[in-house]
């Protein structure tokens, strides 16, 4: 079990990146950009996850004296996940302008850098 | 728990990346309703407030480490759950080479981008807090986070001049593979923080301290090198680098060029000398930077030669110096470092002020074709002189910084066993020094053959699609184009000629290799200071280098301005690596996904190379 969860994450990342590679569409590129980031996410909630812990929320439900899982790799995967939002939208914004600019989205028909 | 020499000065560091990022959200908020001179007068002084803040820094963290920790989380008997920010004099030159050189880029903006609204202003102050607050944190997920600001304002200002298709073409390119670079560093941050716990830099080291170089360590390793060494523009990583800085807006390219890429370099070695000095073993490092190293330098330096965009051919010319950087700093001592450091000071002086040459030949001329400018500059008055000066130095002429910087580097890599290393350094600076000086003598003085037209569909940029960046074009170079230029060249100078240099610079390198000192001062437990090495400054046999590098320069460049008149067997000897060369430029596509496939590529061997050295 906890091995897959590796295995799904750098499936993830390798994906993504493999799909970059093979795209035909730059909006396709974008997204597998954030297909591999995913893997990011995956990678880090899977090394602070336990068994039968619960969320690390301390409060009247949850005392103290409680299992839960590791808060710093959450905070970090949302922080990650911040950056993916601004980096997509950043993206997705350039690839409507190259749209606009070249009448084309495929990567193999931009040729205005070369060399 | 040792007290800071300053208390005082434990305040410095963070304000040296918030200022820049509340005045930026200023200037957002604010900026449509302001005047264009306030917002030129307000980025400005606040680029200067944190070049004041830098230096005062400098002064408190000269006798050793300014150690702030946030929030007050001090560590208890060398434990703690606090985040720190850790300013030693490299860092922290580092980050005042980025905010001397926003500063010449923002007064360069004054008259460059008529029409720029307040979000030029306001990008390129979050630029400067980005990169102030990568060289200042001790922690390495900050470390990730600052790199991203960086990043994700720098794929911004890269596409600034949204209408122009090569601009969006280029920022596209540099935001994919920059974010994938990064978001494999985050995995190998994950991995770290698994296995140890701890994500500060001294606590990661305390942590893996004692521990062998086991397989899951050597791929952490390469994995967080993976993103700084894709903002280093190392080969394979650094197709990026020229379809961003070709397109950016100039006082953006002085950045990049500047002191961006070489932010990447310096995460390398500050993750590797704390925290993976005591694991992996040094030899093995050090072979991997070497040839590394050298090819990055190689193919920069052909590929500069080759180009006649002017914006493209200083940006190889970037990755080829990053080469030698490489080759520096991976020697892994205290001279070697000293050597690299001074060659990223000087070569931050000499390559902005080329970087801002070519932005005036774009609002002058309306191009920064080399080619299409033959002779267009004939009745310009200072920049015929000051650009092939500035090419000399660049090829490490004496006594500019870069050429004292290249001259103990040299000597460090020879000491370190890569004698052939001095070879590269030399033939590299004088390829990048003689493209420069040809495109000068071809664009002021008209040297060479007059242009024919070029067939169509060649394999080359060509930089005359160029957008010039104000409106209308220059009659007259305007002071505050000039100043900036002439400053930047003068700082350079000084490096190589102020006595003390040597000494300071050396000082900063021995505590930047000296990583068992960091995690102590870090921690809070006494610092032994690093054993004493002589400081290394101009030397005979560095001079007469340097002189050999520039001469070298000048006599390529006049070969390639009047190749046709060379001898015949020069030019039959010269004829095989035409092949070689297409090659090469066929490699650089400009496809997003071939560059995404060199980077695991990059990442195999760097993972085959360490693991054969280490396990």
């Amino acid at each position: 079990m906890t091995l897959y969860v590796y295995l799904v994450a750098g499936w993830l990342l390798l994906v993504g990146s493999l799909g970059i590679v093979r795209s035909r569409d730059l909006v396709h590129t974008v997204v597998c950009l954030s297909v591999a980031q995913s893997g990011t996410y995956v990678l880090l909630i899977a090394v602070g996850y336990q068994r039968g812990a619960t969320a690390p929320v301390f409060g009247s439900t949850t005392p103290p004296s409680e299992n839960v899982v590791d808060p710093v790799v959450q905070a970090m995967t949302l922080t990650d996940i911040v950056v993916s939002a601004t980096v997509t939208a950043l993206l997705l914004a350039l690839v409507i302008q190259i749209a606009k600019r070249h009448g084309t989205l495929d990567p193999d028909h931009l040729s205005s850098l070369k060399g | 728990m040792v007290p800071s020499a300053d208390p005082a000065a434990t305040h410095l560091a963070p304000l040296a990346f918030t200022v820049p990022i509340i005045v930026a959200c200023l200037l957002l908020a604010l900026g449509r309703r302001l005047p264009r001179w306030a917002v030129d007068g307000l980025a400005t002084t606040t680029a200067a407030a944190v070049a004041g803040i830098d230096v005062l820094l400098l002064m408190a963290a000269r006798d050793g480490r300014v150690v702030t920790w946030a929030g007050g989380w001090t560590p208890v008997d060398g434990t703690t759950v606090g985040i720190a920010l850790v300013a030693d004099p490299l860092g922290v030159g580092a980050a005042l080479i980025a905010a001397i050189l926003m500063l010449c880029a923002l007064v360069f903006s004054w008259r460059y981008f008529d029409s720029a609204e307040a979000h030029l202003h306001a990008l390129m102050l979050l630029f400067l807090a980005g990169m102030t607050g990568f060289v200042l944190t001790g922690d390495l997920f900050n470390m990730f986070v600052f790199f991203e600001l960086m990043g994700a304002v720098a794929y911004a200002l890269t596409g600034f001049k949204i209408e122009d298709p090569t601009s969006v073409h280029g920022a596209l390119s540099f935001g994919v593979v920059n974010s994938l670079g990064a978001y494999l560093t985050l995995c190998g941050i994950g991995i770290l923080y698994a296995r140890t716990g701890e994500l500060g830099l001294a606590q990661l080291a305390v942590a893996l301290r004692g521990n062998p170089p086991e397989a899951l360590l050597v791929t952490a390793f390469v994995l967080v090198l993976t993103g700084w060494l894709v903002k280093a523009a190392m080969v394979p990583f650094h197709f990026w680098t020229a379809d961003a800085e070709a397109v950016a807006p100039t006082p953006v390219c002085l950045l990049f060029s500047g002191i961006m890429v070489a932010l990447g370099v310096y995460g390398t070695f500050r993750v590797y000398h704390v925290v993976f000095a005591p694991v992996l073993p040094a030899p093995g490092v050090q072979c991997l930077f070497l040839v590394f190293g050298a090819v990055t330098a190689v193919v920069g330096a052909v590929m500069c030669f080759a180009q006649r965009h002017l914006k493209r051919l200083l940006a190889y010319s970037t990755i080829a110096h990053v080469g030698l950087f490489l080759l520096a700093f991976g020697t892994l001592d205290a001279a070697g470092t000293e050597g690299g450091a001074l060659y990223v000071a000087g070569h931050a002086g000499i390559k902005s002020a080329l970087f801002l040459m070519s932005g005036v030949i774009l609002n002058r001329y309306g191009s920064v074709d080399e080619i299409d400018l033959h002779g267009r500059g004939r009745h310009a008055v200072l920049l015929p002189w000051l650009m092939p000066l500035a090419g000399l130095a660049l090829a490490g002429l004496p006594p500019f910084g870069l050429g004292m910087g290249k001259a103990v580097a040299e000597e460090a890599v020879a000491t370190a066993g890569g004698w052939w290393a001095v070879a590269v350094f030399v033939l590299v600076s004088a390829a990048t020094g003689g493209a420069v000086i040809r495109a000068a003598l071809r664009i002021y003085r008209g040297t060479g053959r007059a242009p024919e037209a070029s067939p169509p569909g060649t394999e080359e940029t060509s930089g005359t699609d160029e957008e010039a960046e104000v409106s209308g074009l220059l009659q007259r170079v305007p002071l505050t184009m000039l100043v900036p230029i002439v400053v930047l060249l003068l700082g350079a100078l000084a490096l190589g000629v102020v006595p003390g240099v040597s000494e300071a610079f050396h000082a900063a390198a021995s505590r930047f290799t000296d990583g068992a000192g960091y995690v102590a001062r870090t921690l809070g437990a006494p610092a032994p200071l690093p054993a004493p090495t002589a400081p290394s400054g101009w030397t005979l046999s560095g001079v007469a280098l340097s002189l050999l590098s520039s001469a070298m320069a000048l006599a390529f460049a006049l070969a390639a301005l009047h190749h046709d008149r060379l001898p015949a067997t020069l030019r039959a000897a010269a004829r095989p690596v035409a092949p070689v060369l297409r090659g090469v430029r066929a490699l650089h596509s400009g496809h997003v996904g071939d560059y995404v496939a060199w980077l695991f590529v990059g990442v195999a061997v760097l993972g085959a190379f360490l693991a054969a050295g280490a396990l």
